[in-house]
């Protein structure tokens, strides 16, 4: 247990410190919702119709920025070596590099959203709807990617392949995450529908991620 | 304490690594493991903890701790230093003993026995490589474990940081520890056993480098 915490702190502390993912992802997220207004053209019903459907796929792209060193610098440094010969369990350790990563980088992007909702002309209860759903949602999308991060470790560069192997994976995320963000604005779906399957979907993956990316980094070992 | 591996083999990238070794090593003995490059010494160390899947044969631990395995009693000294530069010195050790299991007591005289103390709150991006390898051979000291296996140990390290790692290693040697260490140059252990790999011979001799 004590392990586990350590191993929280380190991952939190190194995302943090200079060269770490935590402000990469954030500064990517913003930069991407700010062009966005600049490419589509100052039509504020546009704008606040696809907003949500923007910051998705924005969150999307930014909690994957991160995610492709997860596992690669501790193999590079031999860390990772020296965690498969500990006494955590391996599916545990990867739970709490997951925990570590969405803590980082979904946390803030969670926190950014509500201000770059208002650049998208959303309004009070578009906001809380997107906050919630992005709360409920980005976990998935960590525990989803680390599988495409155990995968990629052994490869230098593994970035791309972990983009195209972790993308489609996340499309029902997606799908019902914008779902539920938009029906809080009015819409023949009730808010809770595409909610209550997105937070099937986030514990799902918490079961699956962890598990299927232990998998992955035994057999990279070899 | 003993550890007994018997008619190991090891392939990796469809090609034989190393076969038919065994070896017996009880409580105070050291094993040297020696060959030329690509002779197998890193492979049949990552064997042991079981970072590379075994091909054939067998290991096994009498005594000790029965529930662990022997990569969870183990301490093993890699190529890699397993640091991360943007945390200092004291972060990176201190990280590894909670991971391992011990406290933050044994953190101040593990730095102090390699000579780090006065670096213990530099960024460990700044440590030159001998410094680093004496960093990871802090690690071996706050926790307590009784099996070491070192990679070339010495490499990197200076004349005195390598009679303090010599000087460690028999500690640990007189406390009924094992070691089983991959290395060029003698370490200098006294009645350490000596492991030959040598890859023109051929594998199915299965006598190779028995020294049991």
């Amino acid at each position: 247990m004590r392990a586990l915490a350590a191993l929280l702190m380190r991952d939190m502390r190194l995302a943090v410190r200079v060269g770490g993912g935590a402000l990469i992802g954030v500064l990517f997220f913003l930069v991407v919702v700010t062009l966005m207004p600049f490419a589509l053209g100052p039509d504020l019903a546009l704008l606040k119709r696809i907003g949500p459907a923007i910051l998705w796929l924005a969150a999307l792209l930014a909690s994957l920025l991160a995610l492709d060193r997860l596992f690669a610098t501790d193999h590079e440094d031999g860390s990772l070596d020296l965690i498969l010969m500990s006494r955590a369990p391996l599916e545990l350790v990867v739970l709490v590099k997951g925990m570590a990563h969405w803590l980082t980088t979904g946390v803030p992007l969670i926190l950014a959203a509500p201000l770059l909702g208002l650049f998208l002309n959303l309004d009070a209860p578009a906001e809380g709807a997107l906050v919630l759903t992005l709360v409920a949602g980005t976990p998935a999308l960590t525990f989803i990617g680390l599988i495409g991060a155990a995968i990629a470790v052994a490869l230098r560069r593994g970035g791309l392949l972990l983009a195209v192997l972790v993308l489609p994976l996340t499309v029902p995320v997606l799908i019902f995450g914008v779902a539920a963000a938009n029906a809080a604005d009015g819409g023949v779906i009730p808010f809770g529908t595409p909610f209550t399957i997105l937070c099937g979907l986030t514990l799902a993956s918490l079961v699956i991620g962890p598990v299927a990316a232990a998998a992955a980094l035994r057999q990279e070992m070899e | 304490m003993r550890l007994i591996a018997v008619d190991l083999a090891c392939r990796r990238g469809g090609r034989e690594v190393f076969a038919g070794i065994n070896f017996s090593l009880a409580s105070g003995e050291a094993l040297t493991v020696t060959g030329r490059n690509g002779a197998g010494k890193s492979s049949l160390l990552r064997t042991v903890v079981g970072l590379v899947r075994l091909a054939q044969g067998g290991l096994t631990i009498e005594g000790g701790a029965t529930d662990l395995t022997i990569a969870e009693q183990a301490h093993y000294l890699g190529h890699l230093d397993a640091q991360k530069p943007a945390l200092s010195v004291t972060e990176n050790l201190r990280f590894w003993a909670a991971f391992l299991g011990a406290g933050a007591a044994s953190i101040a005289p593990a730095l102090e026995a390699v000579g780090l103390d006065e670096l213990a709150d530099l960024p460990a991006a700044y440590l030159s490589a001998g410094q680093r390898r004496r960093l990871s051979i802090a690690r071996l000291i706050t926790v307590k474990r009784p099996i070491w296996l070192l990679d070339e140990p010495t490499s990197t390290l200076d004349a005195a940081a390598q009679q303090s790692l010599i000087a460690l290693m028999r500690n640990h040697l007189a406390e009924g520890g094992l070691i089983l260490s991959a290395t060029h140059s003698p370490l200098g252990l006294d009645g350490a056993k000596e492991l030959r790999l040598d890859r023109t011979t051929a594998p199915a001799a299965a006598t190779t480098g028995d020294v049991a």
